[in-house]
């Protein structure tokens, strides 16, 4: 890359033409329950793993449902499956299920492997 | 809606344009990037239409550029513009045609300000009384010099040499219009089409057989931005503006740019250098730059001028492969010699060549 002083900042439009969905869709098949996910924010609340760093849960359904892999194939890994989002969830999404399934798909497809 | 109300309708988005006698005021930095522009310009009206044009060597900067920058205060720049109203009016002329957007952006924000505070336009023929002796009288019309030619542009089509069709497909060539923000946005009335329809552009890409290519980010900014730029550290905002704009346009693959503002001209050409050289990233077909011209090269190609004459060999990105698709013949002897035949220097990395 050229030095030119100055950098080119990505746009922060979210492009569902251009994000890939692949990830969201293998989940969505076999764990449809997703759908129901209302983005309350109960299972980011009740997370161990949340409350001592970064991580998200809820932040990363949303990501997912964009096609915006990048972020979450790095930060799924703090989740440790414990399972309390579980419990707390009030549509009955099975939470644990969805990141265990975004796990494997990113294993599946090489070019997004965790 | 009846066609006498749509007629109504549309008749509130037209401006009136001058006829002859223009009392023609220069860009700041046109002349420099694209000279072929304002000759074609000034020779198509004085020649080709017998038109009177007036350009008086005392004329000035707006300041526009420091105006926008925030260097230059607003007083300044309304007597700096007064004074060009003085020297149209010494020199006898009414109509004054601007060849630059952000000039005309100025202008009509002065115009608009004096319309709403009279005490400004007080003040202003005092302060230009007591710096220079002089008075002016407001316009009595006030184009754009693209707004020229879109008047004319049936008198071009008229005599059109190189349609813009695609001579090895037959179809019409796909045109990127890009009217600058400072031309409609902030005074629509001042614009054809006002904000909403700006036609000055298509209406001459359409009268001169291309087709216009409507993409999400049309009506986007340029990317120039004025203070996003002046400052080293922040031009990656400038940057990224513009190639949020060629990224919208890339999947409908157009063939040309056609810019109103030489700034625009300059943003959308010379970043697409940056945005190649910094990320590798082409937004043309065939993994190609987009040719970026200003209306009045465009004409002169239509025209069957030399597009060496014009200075398209000014450009970043270079035209050779939609001046192939028009089926213009080229000398690529000819692009760096001089009218005496002295050969210039060859520029490095250029675009498309």
């Amino acid at each position: 890359m050229e030095k030119f002083g100055f950098s080119l900042q990505k746009a922060r439009v979210i492009n569902y033409d251009s994000n890939d969905r692949s990830i969201v869709e293998y989940v969505l098949e076999r764990e449809p329950s997703l759908k129901l996910c209302i983005e309350c924010g109960c299972c980011s609340a009740a997370c161990t793993t949340g409350n001592f760093t970064d991580f998200s849960l809820r932040e990363m359904h949303i990501l997912l449902k964009r096609g915006e892999n990048n972020e979450v194939r790095n930060k799924i890994k703090k989740c440790m499956l414990c399972g309390k989002c579980i419990l707390v969830c009030p549509r009955g999404v099975n939470t644990r299920n969805v990141v265990f399934l975004a796990k494997q798909a990113f294993q599946k497809y090489s070019a997004h492997a965790v | 809606m009846v066609n006498e109300g749509k007629k109504r309708v549309w008749s509130d988005y037209q401006k009136e344009i001058a006829d002859d006698h223009f009392f023609y005021v220069r860009s700041c930095i046109r002349q420099s990037f694209y000279p072929g522009s304002e000759q074609f310009f000034l020779n198509f009206l004085r020649n080709d239409l017998g038109k009177d044009v007036y350009e008086n060597p005392s004329h000035t900067t707006c300041t526009g550029i420091g105006y926008h920058g925030d260097i230059v205060p607003f007083s300044t720049t309304q007597t700096v513009v007064a004074r060009h109203f003085a020297l149209m009016k010494e020199s006898g002329y009414k109509n004054i045609a601007i060849s630059c957007v952000t000039s005309f952006g100025i202008y009509t924000e002065i115009l608009e300000t004096w319309k709403h505070f009279p005490e400004e336009l007080e003040k202003t023929r005092e302060y230009l009384f007591k710096a220079t002796g002089r008075e002016f009288d407001i316009p009595e019309n006030m184009a754009h010099t693209s707004d020229i030619i879109y008047k004319f542009r049936n008198e071009i089509a008229a005599k059109i040499k190189y349609p813009l069709i695609n001579k090895q497909t037959g179809k019409p060539l796909k045109v990127v219009e890009h009217i600058g923000c400072h031309y409609a946005k902030m005074f629509p009335k001042h614009g054809v089409g006002g904000a909403e329809f700006p036609r000055v552009l298509s209406g001459m890409a359409e009268a001169w057989g291309g087709e216009v290519v409507d993409y999400p980010e049309r009506r986007h900014c340029c990317g120039f931005g004025f203070r996003q730029y002046l400052v080293q550290a922040n031009r990656g905002y400038s940057l990224s503006n513009t190639v949020k704009k060629f990224e919208s346009m890339r999947p409908y693959e157009p063939d040309l740019v056609l810019t109103n503002c030489p700034g625009c001209n300059m943003f959308m050409d010379k970043w697409q250098y940056t945005a190649k050289e910094m990320e590798g990233m082409t937004f043309g077909s065939n993994g190609q730059s987009i040719p970026v011209l200003t209306y009045e090269e465009l004409a002169g190609l239509v025209l069957g001028y030399n597009p060496w004459d014009l200075g398209l060999q000014y450009h970043m990105v270079q035209s050779e492969p939609l001046l192939r698709k028009m089926g213009i013949e080229i000398n690529s002897e000819d692009k760096y010699r001089t009218k005496d035949g002295r050969q210039m220097p060859i520029p490095q990395n250029l675009i498309n060549a």
